[in-house]
This record gives structure tokens, C-alpha cells and sequence, in this order.
């Protein structure tokens, strides 16, 4: 394929969502519902189309780059306007324009009737575009572009139903706390431009990469602290501690987007970037423990917290939290292609599991809380049996997807510590008893709506089972794109990434290996059996929230963290602006304004005398004005 | 003989600039003026600029004066009016005047002036030269000054129409 | 013969010619604040007018510049144009207050 054909592919993938945006932006209101929904899906699967084409490319010849122009350049920085489609981004992508187009077609169904369905669309294509700018790029400006016009699409799709004054707390909350991110990130960028002297990532890999001639010796506490300013930025993108909390209440926005943006694509890229900077952050020790740490708390936490959430979506926001936090970990312990891998199956099964909890919504007619739910498989088969795989794929149960990413994170922990490897574990049993009590209590048991809902409850139409159908599958057999070689595959996508992740062979011995998956298989299926035993065997369902006590209320309460940021930040913020609006501005800013205006409306009012009105002043003062300036002029 | 010209003519300037000060009547005042412009003419003419001197006459006697004139008549204000008046004010106004002449007299005694070799070339007031002189190197001055006398003749006619429409 | 007219012209100093300007200038001033009547005060205006412009001719004569002539027919101009809207005004003035007296016009204060 000639360069000119694949720089004209590689820019149409990102331009068709683009193209699709100015349509609904241009067009507004004067396409119909129909028609609207259909073409905002066909550019996404169009760039899906060529995705695939540029990944068959890759895989032959290796990566593309295109040059489009110098974006700005002033004194040594320049920054190109440039795309860079190699092993990583194109997988990414992939996963983008794949579950994108999915979810879009899924959206019509979803979004039918809605009063903002065009202006939904143009978000969600407006969204594609962002992220679709942020792994193409070839450096980290134009990444930087790319996340935060994904954030603003963020902001945008959560606070789409903008009504809700609840509903607009929550994007402004999520906006907020990415802010925060972003300007660690952005210091982090002028740290790396400062020390690296370039912010391409290929200029960036060849300082840190020994093999290179412009390799130099890292300076560690300088990549250390740029390393860790950067995992800042990727905190509050991917939502860790602690900057988590704006992920549960995104999911204010509309179901496909809490699937789209807030599990499968947005919110992963956090790791897509420091995968991207993996050499770099493999030179900071320091960055790389925090990490670890952090990932590990943040995934126990959310997942300790999951436990006790009544909201369907709630819960599997806390559920995106911790799968994230296991990603960090997996970064963490230096398994950037397990974390990547465990993105992708993550990506299948947590779109799969949003996308059925919204067909649950649609068909509940718009019914959020589980404890009015119940029994629901006789109600919604296709949902159901969906459901139920997406859930069996995120617990880890073998042979699904979820097992083998799992796994693979698992296996790199014990590499570097057995005590790593029962965090991880644990981490993982918190997944499979929330899992488990969600689909028992939401499909299982005895229906507990209303008579009222229970007449309207209905499968959804094709326009929705059909992408669910499709994840199904891909959250099913999602593993073989990785499958280890114990089982016969060849790890192909660790391979796949070796040019951008280097591989460090460390392979176990297959008994340890066995024995690894076995107990951790085994401790899965018995917290399975507890929560089964509980919520399916005594169909139990969870209590009012007036009920509930003890660790069970904190739990509930999420560990009263929104609370304590409330406290000890919120409040005394208000607090000290209060005090800058009482004292500072009212008294000394007025204070000076008016003061200004008063003393010259005081000064007017005395010099105002001075018109007299009679012309023969005025003309003695002229003259004598005139002589003044005259003496002037004569003494100089 | 030149220096009796000059010291008649400034005498002659003075002599009726102080009397066009001191008359009463306004009418006697414009003609003073007038008697006073004619020797401010006739001292152009000592400068060797007599295109001047004649663009003088005609446009401040023949134009101007007769301006004030025809105003005086229009009015009939040559008739005595009533001035307040007031000894102090004449005071202040001898204090300033006087004040102001020797703040210029003392700036210009102590002024050295220069003056080119053989001065007052006849050429240069000539018509000619002036001509070049407006046309080349002052021609957007001097387009601009007409813009200046439509501008001056739209506001005399509005002035005084809206004195008719409120009358 | 012109070459002696000249020279003839030159036996007067250009000092006396500004010193000429000077006291005609000063005789403006003295009538502009001592008059009431308002055309006493425009004719004194245009004395104070006549005054720069011999002062102007005459270095223009003594430097043998005729820029200092040239500027003397814009003085000239804007006089012109000054007294035809200053009468205009004038005669408003007259029409309204029934007199030329500046001190009619003490209305303009605050």
C-alpha cells in the first residue's frame, strides 16, 4: 500500500467521527431521529473498517507514521501535528472504534425518544474523535488534546439529562476532579519537556531506551517525580485513589455512555498512557511502587464498597474502579501487557455488563435501585443469558476472558511477590461476590416491582440484543487474543506489543502455574458458592437503607470518603473563599473601586465651581494658562 | 527712507490696534482695525512679499471686515450699549497683558535669531514659489482647508436656520 | 534694482519686526480680556492672528523659507472660516440674550 493511501486511512479514522459531529452540529434538528442514529453509527463502523485494514498493515510492515505539519514550534519544542499507528494504538483503536460502533448501534435503541437524541449522537462521535486523537497521537501534546476533549465529552454526556441539577453537580464533579489530574499531568509534561528535551514518544522511549544512542543514565529522582506527576494525570482520568469519586456519580449520564466513556474506552486511558511511557516508568522505582500500591488499595477499596451498593449502576462503576485499580497493579509489578491485555477483555465484558444493566433500565422503565428488581430471567431471556456471561467473564471463572487477564496480572504479581499475588487474589473475591449477589438479586428470585412495572417489563428490541450479543461473544472468547502458552496459545498479544513493551521473559514452572490458577480458581468458585448461597439458595435481598448497620452502613455510605472530602477539603475551600468574598473583596477591592470613584466624584464637586460661566474668566484664565506655558517653555 | 516706511507703518499699526481698543463704538473699532491691517500690509511689502500683502488685504478688508461690518449693520449695534463696567477687570486685564508682553519680551531678549545671508530674496514670496511651495509640498494641507470651508459654510447656514425654525 | 531693493529692505533688523508681532500680540490680549463687547473681543482675536502671521512672514523673508509664507495663508484660512462661523454664532447669540455682552452668556456654568 503506498504512504499516501495509508496517510489518507489513518486520517479518515479519526476525521469520520469528526465529519459525523459537524453533521449533527450543522444539521441540528433537521435529520430525523432515524436517520441521525444511523449515520453517526456507520462512520464509526466505517473507521472500525479501516482500523482493521491499517492493523492488517501494521502486522506485516510494522508501525505508520504520518506527518501532517509542525503544529507550533518556539525555540527548541516542536510539536507535531502527527499520527502515529503502531502495535499499541492500533489495538487501542480497535477496541475504540469496535465497542464504539457497538454501543452506538446499541444507543439507538436506547436513546429512542429522547428528546436529545441528535445532540446525544454528536457527543458520543465528538467523544470517538477525542479518543481516537488521543492514542493516535505521536506525542504527548496532542494526546494531551485528545484527553481532555474526552474529558469535556465527558462533562458533556454526564450532565446530558442537564435538567437534573443532581445530574449537572455530577459532570461538574467529574470535570473538577480530572482537573486536578490534568494539571499534574501538565506539569509532568513540562517536567519530561524540560529533562527529555523532546515530547514525542518515540523521542522520549530513545532516552530511556539503552539500545538507543540518545540514551542517558536517568537522573532517578527527576523520573521519579515526572513519572509520578503523570500518574497523577492518569489518577483522575482512571479514576484511583484518590481521585475516584467522580466515576460512580458519572454515571448520572445515559447508560451507553457510562459503558462507552466511564468503562470501556475513557477511563482506560490512564493506562494507555503510562503503557505508552513504560520505559520510562520502568527507570522509576519510587512511581512504579506507589503505583502498585495504589492500583492494589484502590481495587480492594472500590470493590469492598461494591459490595454493598443497592444501585445497578453503582455497582458496577465501584466494579470499573477496582478492575481499573487491578490494571494499576498490573503496571505496577512491570506487567504493562497483562494490564493491556486485562484493558481489552475489561473493555468487552464491562461494556457488555453496562449495556445489559441498561437494557434491565430500559425495560424496567428506567428503574435503577435492585431491590425492585428480581427475577427478571423469565422476563428478558436475551439480557439475561448475556448478563449472566458478562458476569461470569469478570469473575474470572475459567475459561472465560476475564480468567486469563486476570491470571496473567496474577502470575506477574507472584514474579515479584507471593504477598502480591494473595492482595491481587483478594482483590479479585471482592469481584465475584459482588458479581454474583448483582445477578442473583436482579435476575434470580421472585420479582419484587410493581404490578404497574411488571406489566411493561420487555425484552429490548434487536437494535439492542444484537451489540449484546456481539460482546457476549467477544467477552466469552475474549482470551484467546492472549491465551499462555500452558494452555497452547502463544501469548499473542504480549507478543504483538514487544516493539513498545519489552518482553521480559520469566516464564514459571507449569506446576506453579497450575497450582497458582488452581487456588485462585477454587477460592472464586467458593466465594461464588457464599454469595450464591445467600442471594440465589435464601433469596436474600439487600435491606432498606434505614436497616442497614455497621460495616455494612459504612460500606453503603462508600466509606463516607465524599464526606470526608467534603470536610477537609470542600468545606474549608468555601470557608476561605467566604472569608476572600467578605473581607478581601467586599472591603478591600470595593474598598479601593469605590473609594476611587468617590473621591473623584468629591474632586468634580469642588472643581465644578470653577465654571463660572462668565466668559471673562474663562478668557483671563486662557491667558494666563497661555503665559504659563509660554514661562515654561522659556525656563527649560 | 526704508526705516521711516518701517517706524510709520508699526507706529501707525499700534497707533490704531490701541485705538480700535478704546473705542466705544464698534463701528469705529472695525474701521481702526481695518486702517491697522492695511499697515500690516504695507509692512509685507517691506518683507518683499507682495503676494501676500495683497491676498491680505483682500481677504481680511475686503472679506472679513466687511463680514463684521455687514454684522454690525444687520444688527444695529452700532447703537451705544449698555457694558457693565469695571475698573478691576480693565486692572487685570493691563496686569495679564502686561505680564504676558514681558514674559514674550524677556524670552525674546534673550533669543538670538538668526538670519540666512542675503535675505529677503524676492523670489521667495513670489507667486510662483508659493505656488510650488502649496502645491507640492502642502497640497493635502491645502485640499484639506476646503473641506474646512464647506464644513465652516454648512455650519454658519445650520446655525442659523435653527434659529429660524425655533423663532 | 532689486538686488538694492533688497538690500534696502535688510537695513531693517528682524528684531524689530518680531518685536513688532510682540507688542501687536500683546495689544490682542490686553482687548480680548478688557472688551465685552464680542466683536470687540473677534476683532482683538484677529489682531492676535495678524500679529503671528507678520511674525511668520518675516522669518520666512529673513531665513529666505517660503514654508513661513505658506503657513501664513492656512492662518489665513482658518481665520477666515473662524470669524464666518464665530459671527454666525454671534448673531445666534444676539437673537437669544438681545445683547453682545460675553457676561450675557453666564448661563454656561454648572
Amino acid at each position: 500500500m503506498s504512504q499516501n493511501i495509508l496517510n489518507t486511512l489513518s486520517i479518515l479514522i479519526p476525521v469520520l467521527p469528526l465529519a459525523g459531529f459537524l453533521i449533527h452540529i450543522l444539521f441540528k434538528d433537521k435529520i430525523s431521529e432515524k436517520l441521525a442514529g444511523v449515520h453517526a453509527t456507520a462512520w464509526i463502523i466505517v473507521s472500525f473498517v479501516l482500523t482493521v485494514v491499517l492493523f492488517a498493515h501494521v502486522r506485516s510492515n510494522g508501525a505508520i507514521h504520518v506527518q501532517l505539519f509542525d503544529w507550533f514550534a518556539a525555540g527548541d519544542m516542536h510539536i507535531p501535528f502527527a499520527l502515529q499507528i503502531d502495535q499499541l494504538s492500533v489495538v487501542m483503536m480497535m477496541v475504540i472504534t469496535g465497542i464504539g460502533s457497538m454501543i452506538h448501534m446499541y444507543s439507538i435503541g436506547y436513546m429512542h425518544g429522547d428528546a436529545g437524541f441528535n445532540r446525544f449522537f454528536s457527543y458520543l462521535n465528538l467523544f470517538i474523535f477525542f479518543m481516537l486523537m488521543l492514542v493516535m497521537a505521536n506525542n504527548y501534546v496532542l494526546m494531551f488534546v485528545g484527553w481532555e476533549g474526552v474529558g469535556l465529552c465527558s462533562y458533556l454526556l454526564i450532565g446530558f439529562w442537564f435538567k437534573n441539577p443532581e445530574y449537572n453537580k455530577a459532570a461538574n464533579k467529574a470535570f473538577i476532579m480530572n482537573r486536578i489530574g490534568d494539571l499534574a499531568m501538565l506539569l509532568g509534561l513540562f517536567l519530561l519537556f524540560q529533562y527529555a528535551g523532546t515530547l514525542t514518544f518515540d523521542g522520549v522511549a530513545a532516552r530511556f531506551n539503552p539500545s538507543s544512542p540518545e540514551y542517558f543514565v536517568p537522573d532517578s529522582g527527576m523520573v521519579n517525580a515526572i513519572t509520578l506527576l503523570l500518574f497523577i494525570g492518569a489518577c483522575g482520568k482512571s479514576a484511583q485513589i484518590p481521585l475516584y469519586t467522580w466515576l460512580p456519580d458519572a454515571m448520572a449520564g445515559p447508560t451507553p455512555v457510562s459503558a462507552l466513556i466511564h468503562a470501556a474506552t475513557m477511563v482506560t486511558a490512564g493506562i494507555y498512557m503510562i503503557v505508552r511511557s513504560n520505559l520510562m516508568f520502568s527507570e522509576a522505582e519510587l512511581t512504579l511502587q506507589i503505583i502498585t500500591v495504589v492500583g492494589l488499595v484502590t481495587s480492594i477499596f472500590a470493590g469492598a464498597i461494591a459490595l454493598q451498593q443497592n444501585d445497578i449502576k453503582k455497582v458496577l462503576a465501584y466494579s470499573t474502579v477496582s478492575q481499573l485499580g487491578l490494571m494499576f497493579f498490573a503496571i505496577g509489578v512491570g506487567a504493562y501487557d497483562a494490564a493491556m491485555f486485562h484493558l481489552i477483555t475489561h473493555a468487552f465484558f464491562k461494556a457488555l455488563l453496562f449495556l445489559s444493566a441498561g437494557s434491565v433500565i430500559h425495560g424496567m422503565g428506567g428503574e435503577q435501585d435492585i431491590r425492585k428488581m428480581g427475577g427478571l430471567r423469565s422476563y428478558m431471556k436475551i439480557t439475561h443469558w448475556v448478563f449472566g456471561f458478562g458476569v461470569l467473564a469478570i469473575m474470572a471463572v475459567p475459561p472465560f476472558s476475564g480468567f486469563f487477564s486476570k491470571d496473567s496480572i496474577l502470575v506477574s504479581a507472584y514474579h515479584v511477590s507471593p504477598v502480591l499475588w494473595v492482595l491481587g487474589l483478594f482483590a479479585g473475591l471482592f469481584t465475584a461476590y459482588y458479581m454474583m449477589r448483582l445477578y442473583a438479586v436482579v435476575f434470580q428470585g421472585a420479582p419484587r416491582m410493581t404490578e404497574h412495572v411488571r406489566a411493561h417489563i420487555h425484552e429490548s428490541p434487536r437494535v439492542i440484543t444484537i451489540p449484546l450479543m456481539v460482546l457476549c461473544a467477544l467477552s466469552i472468547l475474549g482470551g484467546v487474543i492472549n491465551l499462555p502458552h500452558i494452555f497452547g496459545g502463544n501469548t499473542m498479544l504480549t507478543h504483538w506489543l514487544e516493539e513498545i513493551v519489552p518482553v521480559h521473559a520469566h516464564e514459571l514452572a507449569v506446576s506453579t502455574e497450575l497450582t497458582l490458577m488452581g487456588i485462585a480458581s477454587v477460592a472464586i468458585f467458593g466465594v461464588i458458592f457464599l454469595a450464591h448461597r445467600k442471594y440465589r439458595v435464601r433469596q436474600e435481598v439487600p435491606v432498606e437503607d434505614s436497616e442497614i448497620h455497621g460495616i455494612n452502613k459504612v460500606l453503603n455510605h462508600k466509606f463516607y470518603v465524599d464526606e470526608l472530602y467534603e470536610a477537609v477539603i470542600v468545606k474549608p475551600l468555601r470557608m476561605f473563599s467566604d472569608f476572600l468574598y467578605k473581607i478581601f473583596d467586599l472591603k478591600v477591592v470595593d474598598g479601593i473601586v469605590n473609594g476611587m470613584g468617590q473621591l473623584v466624584q468629591y474632586a468634580s464637586t469642588q472643581l465644578r465651581y470653577m465654571q463660572t460661566g462668565t466668559v471673562s474668566f474663562y478668557l483671563f484664565a486662557m491667558a494666563i494658562g497661555m503665559g504659563a506655558i509660554v514661562l515654561l517653555i522659556y525656563l527649560m | 527712507m526704508t526705516q521711516v516706511f518701517f517706524y510709520g507703518l508699526s507706529a501707525l499699526a499700534i497707533a490704531s490696534s490701541l485705538m480700535m481698543l478704546f473705542q466705544r463704538n464698534p463701528m469705529y473699532s472695525v474701521l481702526y482695525l481695518l486702517v491697522c491691517f492695511f499697515s500690516v500690509a504695507g509692512l509685507y511689502i517691506m518683507l518683499n512679499a507682495q503676494f501676500l500683502a495683497v491676498v491680505h488685504i483682500i481677504v481680511y478688508a475686503g472679506a472679513i471686515m466687511v463680514l463684521f461690518l455687514y454684522v454690525l449693520m444687520f444688527l444695529n449695534l452700532n447703537v451705544q450699549q449698555h457694558f457693565s463696567k469695571s475698573n478691576m477687570l480693565r486692572l487685570a486685564a493691563m496686569l495679564t497683558g502686561g505680564g504676558l508682553f514681558l514674559l514674550l519680551f524677556s524670552a525674546f531678549y534673550q533669543t538670538e535669531l538668526v538670519v540666512m545671508p542675503d535675505p529677503m530674496n524676492e523670489n521667495v514670496g513670489s507667486v510662483q514659489t508659493l505656488g510650488k511651495v502649496l502645491f507640492n509640498d502642502y497640497l493635502i494641507p491645502f485640499e484639506l482647508t476646503s473641506i474646512l470651508f464647506l464644513s465652516a459654510m454648512v455650519g454658519v447656514v445650520i446655525i442659523n436656520k435653527k434659529e429660524q425654525t425655533n423663532g | 534694482m532689486d538686488n538694492t531693493l533688497s538690500q534696502q529692505l535688510q537695513v531693517i533688523p528682524l528684531e524689530n519686526y518680531v518685536m513688532l508681532s510682540i507688542i501687536l500680540f500683546c495689544i490682542g490680549v490686553i482687548g480680548i480680556l478688557m472688551r465685552r463687547n464680542l466683536i470687540v473681543v473677534f476683532l482683538s482675536i484677529e489682531l492676535m492672528l495678524n500679529a503671528i502671521n507678520l511674525m511668520a512672514a518675516s522669518f520666512s523673508a529673513y531665513h529666505n523659507d517660503p514654508a513661513g509664507q505658506a503657513f501664513v495663508f492656512f492662518i489665513m484660512v482658518v481665520a477666515a472660516a473662524e470669524v464666518a462661523v464665530g459671527l454666525a454664532m454671534l448673531v445666534m447669540i444676539y437673537r437669544n440674550t438681545k445683547s453682545i455682552d460675553i457676561n450675557a452668556l453666564n448661563r454656561l456654568k454648572w
